[in-house]
């Protein structure tokens, strides 16, 4: 919470297509949030990307980011989440 | 950098495994509500439940939203209505319950607990009044639940007291025999019920409590069968290691979101309730899972070691994820909100006694069990004593939620939709125990509650 950046992960989870970094990429810019790292793979068969994005001052309650991007997801046929990184620290990491 | 396989676990345990905060649930002290006159105590009850609980419900869609984690229910707790009523003179404690009913529904939350009175060695004038109103209580409120504490390890059983609820679960059941009694899903009796506990119907707060206290009870069925599923045929040391692991990250999850509500809310943290509530919705459900340890179906031999062992190890691994772990903590067995057990009860091969046998291991009771309307008061008695005997003698909190539908007879089952679910009516031992219950009095406390 306090002491912890304010940072989420971006993760998209479906069919890989043309257009998902590019639509996602877009879609951040223009809420200013920086991607710090990308990573993708294929898991069961399931195409994943993972974003680590930083979100300065941004607070995803209080924006329709999750909203826009779920969206976005649709559109593309793939399941997009943002998700406050707080919550992988907390369950992960002892 | 967290890894990605970790990102992955955690998107499968909210997407597929159903992993969910089943409650935040706000405590409130009732006890400066008290005044001379019904009207003006209720009055200061609605304001002091608005004016703590206002924000409840958004404070947790907003921390939903910033962690993408599901929260199934905002509540409210209160100090137990028969400490907060007595001063006022009033001989029926329905007011009190519609009050309640209407600061539930102001501050949006979908069920308030703490129509309650603390009996375990004897009644105050006030428990009685408050016992005879459960009835209407429970019939004319949407969201009130009631829980009455029969017994402690310290005090022993007040059999008077079993007896009476037995006499008033049926009265709760004909009073809202409409609606397949479902006064009665609203109703718990205890032995050595917690004072912190933010599961309903069983929720109030104990006298020993803050001012305003946020509790939290976590979830998590699915994800700890899904955990086993990846250790097939591995010996028991593997499972319990395994459901160690998935526990710490469920509680881990419970933990954040409690810290974030009392932050948020300007209220302190309370506790993390360690328990495994299923859903009837089909891979949330707690006899699925006991199955999974390699039993055909949930109530046949060996269902009580493996329930024992699964809720040893989720304390276990939760335990370390949370310092502050209360409540009931433990796997619950309600029949009609468990998709498998509903089904094992069904086919006949999960039965009451086996029930209260697995009661013994696990942290609730008798829960959610509809029964024949005919079954008499003194034999629902009978249930009750066993089950606080339980409690009682073993240095636990067990409980008794049972539901007998007026009109209906086993082979019969009744919807009562949502997560309350659908109970099919289980056929109980119908000797009677009438002489047993009348005779009254107490149980004497059991010689290990004298630790001192």
């Amino acid at each position: 919470m306090e002491n912890e950046k304010n940072t989420a992960v971006v993760t998209v989870l479906g069919k890989d297509k043309v257009g998902i970094i590019a639509g996602i990429s877009n879609l951040l810019l223009e809420y200013g949030i920086n991607i710090n790292d990308i990573s993708q793979t294929i898991l069961d068969d399931i195409f994943t990307m993972v974003m680590l994005v930083d979100l300065k001052d941004l607070q995803i309650e209080n924006s329709d980011i999750s909203e826009k991007l779920a969206k976005l997801g649709e559109e593309l046929g793939v399941q997009i989440t943002i998700q406050h990184t707080g919550l992988f620290n907390a369950m992960h990491k002892i | 950098m967290i890894n990605e396989y970790e990102i992955i676990e955690t998107m499968q345990m909210f997407n597929k495994e159903h992993l969910d905060i089943r409650t935040i649930t706000m405590g409130i002290s009732l006890m400066d509500c008290a005044a001379a006159t019904v009207e003006e105590s209720c009055s200061r009850i609605y304001d002091k439940i608005c004016r703590y609980a206002g924000n409840l419900v958004s404070v947790g869609e907003q921390i939903s939203k910033k962690y993408g984690i599901p929260i199934i229910h905002k509540r409210i707790s209160v100090t137990p209505i028969s400490i907060v009523a007595a001063a006022c003179g009033a001989k029926d404690y329905t007011p009190f319950a519609k009050t309640l009913d209407k600061a539930a529904k102001t501050c949006g939350v979908n069920f308030v607990g703490g129509f309650s009175a603390l009996v375990q060695k004897g009644y105050t004038n006030s428990d009685k009044i408050l016992i005879n109103s459960i009835p209407e209580a429970l019939s004319t409120t949407e969201f009130v639940c009631s829980s009455v504490n029969l017994a402690s390890t310290r005090t022993g059983i007040n059999m008077d007291a079993v007896r009476d609820m037995g006499v008033i679960i049926k009265k709760t059941a004909e009073a809202s025999a409409d609606r397949n009694a479902i006064g009665c899903a609203k109703l718990v009796v205890f032995a050595n019920a917690p004072e912190d506990n933010p599961f309903m119907a069983g929720a109030f707060l104990g006298p020993g409590e803050p001012e305003c206290v946020i509790n939290v009870g976590i979830s998590g069925p699915g994800v700890v069968k899904h955990a086993l599923e990846g250790v097939k045929g591995r010996d028991l040391g593997v499972v319990a290691e395994t459901i160690k692991k998935a526990a710490f990250k469920i509680t881990r999850v419970g933990e954040l979101v409690a810290r974030e509500a009392s932050e948020r809310l300007g209220v302190p943290f309370g506790i993390i309730d360690l328990s495994l509530a299923p859903t009837p919705a089909v891979g949330d459900s707690v006899a699925r899972l006991l199955e999974e340890f390699g039993l055909e179906t949930c109530g046949t031999w060996g269902t009580t070691a493996a329930l024992a062992m699964l809720n040893d190890a989720v304390k276990k691994g939760g335990i370390m994820a949370s310092s502050y772990v209360g409540g009931l903590s433990g796997a619950f067995i309600p029949v009609s909100e468990d998709e498998g057990m509903i089904a094992a009860a069904r086919c006949g091969e999960l039965k009451l006694e086996k029930l209260e046998a697995m009661t013994c291991v696990c942290s609730v009771g008798l829960d959610m069990i509809a029964i024949p309307g005919d079954t008499t008061a003194e034999t629902i008695s009978g249930i009750i004593a066993d089950e606080m005997a339980l409690g009682t003698f073993n240095n636990k909190t067990t409980a008794v939620r049972l539901i007998p539908v007026p009109g209906k007879g086993v082979g019969d089952s009744v919807e009562f939709g949502g997560l309350l679910g659908t109970a099919p009516i289980m056929p109980v031992n119908s000797s009677s125990c009438a002489d047993f219950i009348h005779r009254g009095g107490r149980i004497p406390a059991p010689i290990h509650s004298m630790r001192n």
